[in-house]
C-alpha cells in the first residue's frame, strides 16, 4: 500500500482532480430529485408553464455540466491509473533485473512474471475505479441521506435507519461469499491440474489403460466444483432481493409517514416524489458499491504483492575479497565452501585444485553432489562464502561483475534462446562483435550449416527458440558463448542432449582453436569427461578425487563406481 | 457459423427444458412485479394531494399490495437467480465431462500436435467465459428484452405521446455506444496486442533471468522492455479513456430525455387534468427503467460475442473424431511375444514419408535395442508398436495377430512401458505403483518395490506408500520417479517391454538400481530398448539403427560393425579424439 502511494504521488493533480470532476458530477445528479420537486409543486402546482421550461431546461443543463466533469474525470482517472501501473511495473522490472542468483532463487521466477502481469493489471484496474467510484458511491448515498434531511429531518429518519441495514446486508453476504469464492477458485485450479495431468500422461495413461480412472477422478472434482459454485450462487444471489426490499420498506415508510405529514401540511406531494428518488438513488449506488468492493480489494492484494517485491533487499555478497592472495592459474579454488542461503548444508566443502590456461577440466558426479554450483562460483552468480575463487589470479571478488563475466562464456544447462535474430541472440554478451566472429564461433559449435539453411544470421528465431530443434538451440547457446573468445568455457551438462557424433565433433573443435580456452565440462557422463586434463570427482559436495581418467580409476572408488555402470570393462 | 454455435449452445440447454421454461417464466413475473410496485407508488403519492387532503383509507390498501408484491418479487428474483445458476453450472458440468471423455478417446496426433496449454484453456477458461456469458445474457439479456417490452407497453397506457419520445429517443444512446465502441475497438486491438507483446517478452527474459545475467545483457533487456512500456502506456491510455466515455455519453442522452420527459409530462399535467402527478412520477421511473436494459445491452452483447466465441472453441475440441472404435474386436490375453513387422509405412503428415516399407521378425525374449542420434524417431517406433499411432500401410503383428484386429486395451496391457520422460499422477505412491494391477496386494508391492529398489526410499517417505505425490511426481527425483515407474512395471509383469533408458541428471547410484531393475525385468521378456549406454546395445539381440526417422541399419553389434555404415561411424565417434 506505502509503494502504492509512493507511485501515486507522481499522479498527484490527477488523482486529486479525477475524483473532484466525479464529486460535482454526482452533486449534480443529487440537485436532479430537487428541481423535479420543484417542477410538481410550484410549475404544475400553480400552473406555470414557464416556471416548467426553464426547470426542465435546468435538468438538461445539469446533465451537460455532469457530462463533462465526467469526461473530465474519466481523462484523469485513465492518466492516473496507466501511469502507476506503467510506473509500477517499470520499476518492477528493473528491480529483478537488479535480483542476484540468490534471490532469484528465492523468490522463484514464475511467480515475478504473475506479478509483472496479472497482479499489476489489477493495480490498475483498481486505481481507475477507485479514482472514478470509490468517493462516488458513499458520497451519493450520503448525499442523498443529507438531500433527504434538507427535505424533511423526520422522513430523513427512514434513510438514516435504511443505510445501516443495507450496509449490514451488503457486508455480511460478501463476507461469507468471498472465501467461499476462493474455495471456489481452489477447486477450478484442481481441475486444471487434472486436465494437465492427463494430456501431459496420455501415453502412460492409455499404456496402462487408465482412461476411465481418470475421467472419474476429473469429474470427482468437477461434480465438487459444481455443488460449490450452486452453493455460493445462491448465497450471493440473496443482495438484491435483501436490498431491494429493505429499499422498498423504506419507500413504504415514506409514503406512509410523508402522507401524515403532508395531511398535516409539512410536507408537499412533491417533496415526497423528491424523499422516493433518493431513495432509488441510494439503491443503485450501494449494487455498483458492493462490485467495486470486490475488484478494489484485488487490487489492494496485488498491490502488496508488487510491493513485497519491490521493497525487497537485494542480496548482496559480503565482500570478504583478500587483495594478497595471488595464483598463476587461469582459475584457482583455494579451499572453497559454499552454503546457498537459508541452506542447513554446505553444498561444497573444502574444495581445492588448480586449473591452468587451455586446459580441460572435467567435473563428474551425482546428481546433488555440487557440479553446478561449482561453476556458478567462477563468474560469481553466487560468491563462495568461505576460501577463494580465482580467476586470472585475482579474487573474483574484487573484479566488476561485467569485467569478469566477459572473461567468461558459458552455456547453460537449459538451452535457452531469445526471440529475435540469431545475431541478436549470439551478441548477448558482446553487444560489438562482428559477423565475421560470429560465423567462426558458429563454425566451432557446429552450427554453421544450421544458420545457413535458415538463412543466415537474420534469421528470426521464436520465442523460446521454437523454430528450432533440440539440438540447434544447443549449438546456437554453444556459439553463444565462444563469441568474444573468451578465456574461460563453461559447458554446464550441456552436451547431456547430444548425440555421441555431434559432442565429438565439438571437442575436436575446441582443441583446435588458437587462442585456447580453459574448458569445464560438467557432465554425468564419463564418456564426456574421460579424455579430460584433469578430472573433479565430487561426491556430496567434497572432492572425492582429481586427476586424470587413468589416476583416478586407480585411486578414486566413487569415479571407479560410475565407470563401471556407464561402461564396458574394454572402454575404460 | 455463430448461429450454428448458438444452436448447439442451446441443444445442451434443451435437456434442462423444465428448469429452463420455469425461469422464463420467473423472469417474466420478476419483470411485471418491478413494473407493477412503481404503479402503485405513484398510485399512493396520487392520494397524498396536499395539506388535509390525504387518503388514508385507501393509501393503506395500496401500502398491503406494495409489501405483498415486493415480497413475492423478492421471492421470485432469489429462485429465478438459483434457476440461472443451475442452467450455466449444470451446462459446465456437462460441457467438461464430456471434454474429459473426449480426451480420453482423442488420437495421440490431435495431443501430440495441440499444445497442452490450448487444450487446457479450451476445458476450463472457455467453457467459464461460456459461462459467465450465459449467465449474463439469462440475467440481463432476458430480463432485459422483457423490461424493454413491459415499459413500452406500460408508458403507452398511460400517454401514449410521451411513450413515443421515450422509446424513439432512447436508443440513441445505444447508437453513441455503438458508435464510440466501434472507434475504439482498434485501440483496443492495438492494447492487448501491446501487452501481449510484453507479455511475451516478459515471460522470455524472467524465465531466463540467470542467462540474462550471466550475459550482462540486464540494462539492455531493461531497456527493451521500458520501449514497450512506454507503447503499452501510451495505447492503454487511449483505450481506457476513449472506452470509458460511453457511459457518460449514455447517461447524459438519459438525462436529457428525463428532463423532457419532465418538462411534457408536467405541461401534460396542467392542460390534461386526468394526466396526475402520479402518473408523471409512473412515467418517470419507467423511462429510466426503459433506458436501463439499452445502458447494459453492449455490455452484455460483447460478453455474449465472446461466449459464442469460446463455445465454437469448445464444441471445436468436443467435435473432434475419437480413435477408431474397438468394441466387439477380438482380447488378446497373455502374449508370447512374438512381434514382427510387415512392410511398415508410416508418416506423421502425409507429404513427408518417414518410415517406408520395412519388414522385420523379432522373437519371443528377445531383446531389441533402438540407437541412432538425437531426434532421430526413436519415439516413432514405439508410438506403433503401442498403437498410439496406426501404420498407412502394411501390418504390425503380436503373435502372428494383426493389432488392429485386437482391442487397444488388451495389446497394451501386454506391454509394460517406461519412459524417460517419467509421468506420475497426484495421488499416493501405491496408487501409482498399482496403476497396473490394481489388485495387488501390499505384500506383492513390497516384493515388488524391493525388487527394484524403490523400497527403501519409498519407506522413507512421510507417509510411506500412502505418501501422497503432487503433481509431477512431486519431490520426488528423476531417478525415483523412474524407479516407481519400473516397480509399476514389475508389479503387472507383462510379457513385451518398451523401456527409455536415461541419458542423464540422475546420481550414479540410482542409475545402478535401475539397471539391474532393467536387467531383471528384461529377463525372458520381449523387450524394445531406447539405449544410450553401449553396454546395453553391445549385449542386445538386434540393434535398430535409426536416422530421420527410418531404420536404416539392423543386425547384431558385431554384424553392424562388420558392414562399417553409420553405426560404425557412431560407435567410433564416441572414443574418437
Amino acid at each position: 500500500m506505502k509503494s502504492l502511494l509512493k507511485y501515486m504521488k507522481r499522479y498527484r493533480l490527477e488523482a486529486v482532480l479525477g475524483p473532484l470532476f466525479k464529486l460535482t458530477e454526482a452533486l449534480f445528479e443529487l440537485f436532479i430529485p430537487l428541481v423535479v420537486a420543484d417542477i410538481i409543486d410550484k410549475g404544475i402546482g400553480q400552473g406555470d408553464k414557464n416556471f416548467i421550461i426553464s426547470r426542465a431546461g435546468l435538468m438538461a443543463a445539469l446533465g451537460v455540466i455532469g457530462f463533462i466533469c465526467a469526461l473530465i474525470a474519466q481523462y484523469f482517472a485513465a492518466k492516473a491509473a496507466v501511469g502507476v501501473s506503467c510506473d509500477l511495473r517499470s520499476a518492477l522490472y528493473k528491480k529483478i533485473n537488479g535480483f542476484s542468483y540468490t534471490d532469484l532463487d528465492k523468490i522463484g521466477t514464475s511467480t515475478l512474471i504473475t506479478r509483472l502481469t496479472g497482479d499489476i493489471n489489477q493495480v490498475q484496474t483498481g486505481v481507475n475505479l477507485a479514482l472514478r467510484l470509490l468517493l462516488r458511491s458513499p458520497f451519493i448515498v450520503f448525499g442523498a441521506m443529507i438531500m433527504a434531511f434538507t427535505v424533511d429531518v423526520k422522513s430523513a429518519l427512514i434513510f438514516a435507519a435504511s443505510v445501516p441495514v443495507l450496509a449490514i446486508i451488503v457486508v455480511t453476504i460478501m463476507y461469507i461469499t468471498v472465501p467461499l469464492f476462493k474455495k471456489v477458485q481452489s477447486n477450478a485450479d484442481k481441475l486444471t491440474l487434472n486436465t494437465r495431468e492427463s494430456l501431459k500422461g496420455v501415453r502412460v495413461i492409455r499404456a496402462f489403460c487408465q482412461e476411465s480412472q481418470e475421467i472419474a477422478k476429473f469429474q470427482d472434482t468437477n461434480n465438487r466444483l459444481t455443488a460449490l459454485q450452486k452453493w455460493v450462487g445462491k448465497i450471493s444471489a440473496l443482495m438484491n432481493p435483501l436490498t431491494y426490499v429493505t429499499v422498498n420498506i423504506a419507500v413504504i415508510l415514506i409514503i406512509y409517514i410523508g402522507g401524515q405529514r403532508v395531511y398535516d401540511g409539512t410536507l408537499t406531494q412533491g417533496q415526497i416524489v423528491a424523499l422516493y428518488n433518493y431513495m432509488s438513488q441510494i439503491l443503485v449506488e450501494l449494487i455498483k458499491l458492493a462490485n467495486m468492493i470486490i475488484t478494489v480489494n484485488k487490487a489492494l492484494a496485488s498491490a502488496s504483492r508488487v510491493e513485497a517485491v519491490l521493497n525487497r533487499e537485494v542480496f548482496t555478497e559480503p565482500l570478504s575479497a583478500d587483495k594478497d592472495i595471488k595464483s598463476s592459474s587461469a582459475v584457482e579454488f583455494k579451499k572453497v565452501s559454499f552454503i546457498y542461503n537459508g541452506a542447513a548444508e554446505e553444498s561444497l566443502t573444502d574444495l581445492s585444485f588448480t586449473a591452468e590456461k587451455g586446459q580441460r577440466i572435467g567435473i563428474i558426479g551425482a546428481t546433488g553432489s555440487g557440479k553446478s554450483t561449482l561453476v556458478n562460483l567462477i563468474p560469481l552468480f553466487y560468491g563462495a562464502t568461505g576460501g577463494t575463487v580465482l580467476v586470472d589470479g585475482k579474487d573474483v571478488k574484487i573484479y566488476d561483475t561485467k569485467t569478469l563475466r566477459r572473461k567468461i562464456g558459458i552455456v547453460p544447462q537449459k538451452s535457452v534462446l531469445f526471440k529475435g535474430t540469431v545475431r541478436d541472440n549470439l551478441t548477448l554478451g558482446e553487444k560489438k562483435a562482428t559477423d565475421e566472429e560470429l560465423w567462426s564461433a558458429l563454425r566451432w559449435a557446429q552450427a554453421e550449416e544450421t544458420v545457413i539453411t535458415k538463412g543466415g544470421l537474420d534469421f528470426e528465431i521464436e520465442q523460446n527458440g521454437r523454430n528450432l530443434s533440440g539440438g540447434q538451440r544447443q549449438r546456437l547457446c554453444i556459439a553463444r558463448a565462444l563469441v568474444g573468445n573468451p578465456e574461460i568455457l563453461i559447458l554446464d551438462d550441456s552436451s547431456s542432449a547430444l548425440d555421441f557424433k555431434t559432442e565429438s565433433e565439438l571437442r575436436k573443435a575446441l582443441t583446435s582453436l588458437s587462442q585456447k580456452p580453459t574448458v569445464f565440462i560438467v557432465s554425468q557422463r564419463v564418456s564426456s569427461i574421460m579424455s579430460c586434463d584433469k578430472i573433479i570427482c565430487l561426491e556430496d559436495g567434497k572432492s572425492a578425487g582429481v586427476g586424470t581418467h587413468e589416476e583416478l580409476l586407480a585411486s578414486c572408488e566413487v569415479y571407479k563406481e560410475i565407470c563401471h555402470s556407464q561402461l564396458d570393462k574394454e572402454e575404460i | 457459423m455463430k448461429s450454428k454455435v448458438l444452436l448447439k449452445v442451446l441443444s445442451v440447454l434443451g435437456k434442462q427444458k423444465i428448469i429452463f421454461s420455469i425461469s422464463i417464466v420467473l423472469a417474466v413475473i420478476n419483470v411485471a412485479l418491478t413494473l407493477y410496485v412503481p404503479v402503485l407508488i405513484g398510485d399512493a403519492i396520487d392520494f397524498i394531494v396536499g395539506e388535509g387532503n390525504v387518503d388514508f383509507e385507501k393509501i393503506n390498501g395500496i401500502i398491503i399490495q406494495i409489501a405483498v408484491s415486493i415480497a413475492i418479487n423478492a421471492i421470485v428474483q432469489w429462485l429465478m437467480s438459483v434457476c440461472n445458476n443451475k442452467l450455466t453450472y449444470d451446462l459446465v458440468h456437462n460441457l467438461r465431462g464430456r471434454a474429459i471423455n473426449k480426451l480420453q478417446a482423442l488420437p495421440l496426433s490431435y495431443i501430440d500436435t495441440n499444445p497442452y496449454g490450448d487444450t487446457v484453456s479450451r476445458i476450463i477458461s472457455d467453457v467459464d467465459t461460456l459461462a459467465d456469458g450465459l449467465l449474463m445474457g439469462f440475467s440481463q439479456l432476458f430480463t432485459g428484452v422483457i423490461t424493454v417490452l413491459g415499459t413500452v407497453v406500460l408508458m403507452f397506457s398511460i400517454n401514449w405521446k410521451i411513450a413515443i419520445i421515450v422509446v424513439v429517443l432512447t436508443p440513441v444512446s445505444l447508437l453513441v455506444a455503438k458508435f464510440i465502441a466501434g472507434r475504439t475497438y482498434s485501440m483496443f486491438k492495438l492494447q492487448s496486442e501491446t501487452k501481449g507483446r510484453q507479455t511475451a517478452f516478459i515471460d522470455e527474459t524472467i524465465t531466463n533471468q540467470k542467462v540474462i545475467s550471466a550475459f550482462c545483457h540486464n540494462t539492455k533487456a531493461v531497456e527493451q522492455f521500458n520501449q514497450i512500456n512506454e507503447d503499452l502506456r501510451k495505447h492503454s491510455f487511449k483505450a481506457i479513456f476513449f472506452s470509458s466515455m460511453v457511459n457518460p455519453s449514455t447517461r447524459i442522452i438519459n438525462a436529457v430525455i428525463y428532463a423532457i420527459v419532465c418538462l411534457i409530462g408536467a405541461l401534460t399535467v396542467i392542460s390534461n387534468p386526468q394526466f396526475t402527478v402520479g402518473a408523471l412520477s409512473i412515467l418517470l421511473s419507467y423511462a429510466s427503467q426503459y433506458a436501463k436494459p439499452f445502458n447494459e445491452i453492449s455490455g452484455v452483447l460483447t460478453e455474449l460475442s465472446s461466449a459464442i466465441a469460446s463455445a465454437e472453441r469448445v464444441f471445436e475440441l468436443l467435435e473432434q473424431s475419437s480413435e477408431v472404435s474397438d468394441e466387439g474386436l477380438a482380447e488378446i490375453q497373455t502374449a508370447k511375444g512374438n512381434v514382427a513387422l510387415n512392410n511398415i509405412r508410416f508418416s506423421y503428415i502425409p507429404e513427408k514419408p518417414l518410415i517406408d516399407g520395412i519388414s522385420l521378425n523379432f522373437e519371443s525374449g528377445q531383446q531389441i535395442a533402438i540407437v541412432g542420434p538425437t531426434g532421430c524417431g526413436k519415439t516413432t517406433l514405439i508410438n506403433l508398436l503401442m498403437r498410439f499411432y496406426d501404420v498407412t500401410a502394411g501390418e504390425i503383428t503380436v503373435d502372428g495377430q494383426n493389432i488392429k484386429d485386437v482391442t487397444r486395451h488388451s495389446l497394451r496391457k501386454n506391454y509394460g512401458m517406461v519412459l524417460q520422460e517419467t509421468w506420475l499422477k497426484s495421488g499416493t505412491v501405491k496408487e501409482n505403483i498399482t496403476m497396473g494391477n490394481p489388485s495387488a496386494t501390499d505384500e506383492e508391492i513390497i516384493a515388488a518395490a524391493k525388487s527394484t529398489h524403490a523400497h527403501s526410499f519409498i519407506k522413507r517417505l512421510p507417509k510411506g506408500y500412502d505418501t501422497v505425490l503432487g503433481e509431477d511426481g512431486g519431490s520426488l527425483s528423476e531417478g525415483q520417479k523412474q524407479l516407481l515407474c519400473i516397480t509399476r512395471i514389475m508389479l503387472c509383469l507383462p510379457p513385451m517391454l518398451i523401456l527409455d533408458e536415461a541419458t542423464s541428471s540422475i546420481d550414479v547410484k540410482t542409475e545402478i538400481h535401475i539397471q539391474h531393475a532393467f536387467k531383471r525385468l528384461m529377463a525372458g521378456r520381449t523387450s524394445f530398448v531406447v539405449a544410450h549406454r553401449l553396454s546395453t546395445i553391445k549385449h542386445s539381440d538386434v540393434i535398430l539403427v535409426m536416422k530421420d526417422g527410418n531404420i536404416i541399419e539392423h543386425g547384431s553389434h558385431r554384424e553392424l560393425l562388420k558392414q562399417k555404415g553409420f553405426y560404425y561411424e557412431l560407435y567410433n565417434s564416441q572414443f574418437a579424439e
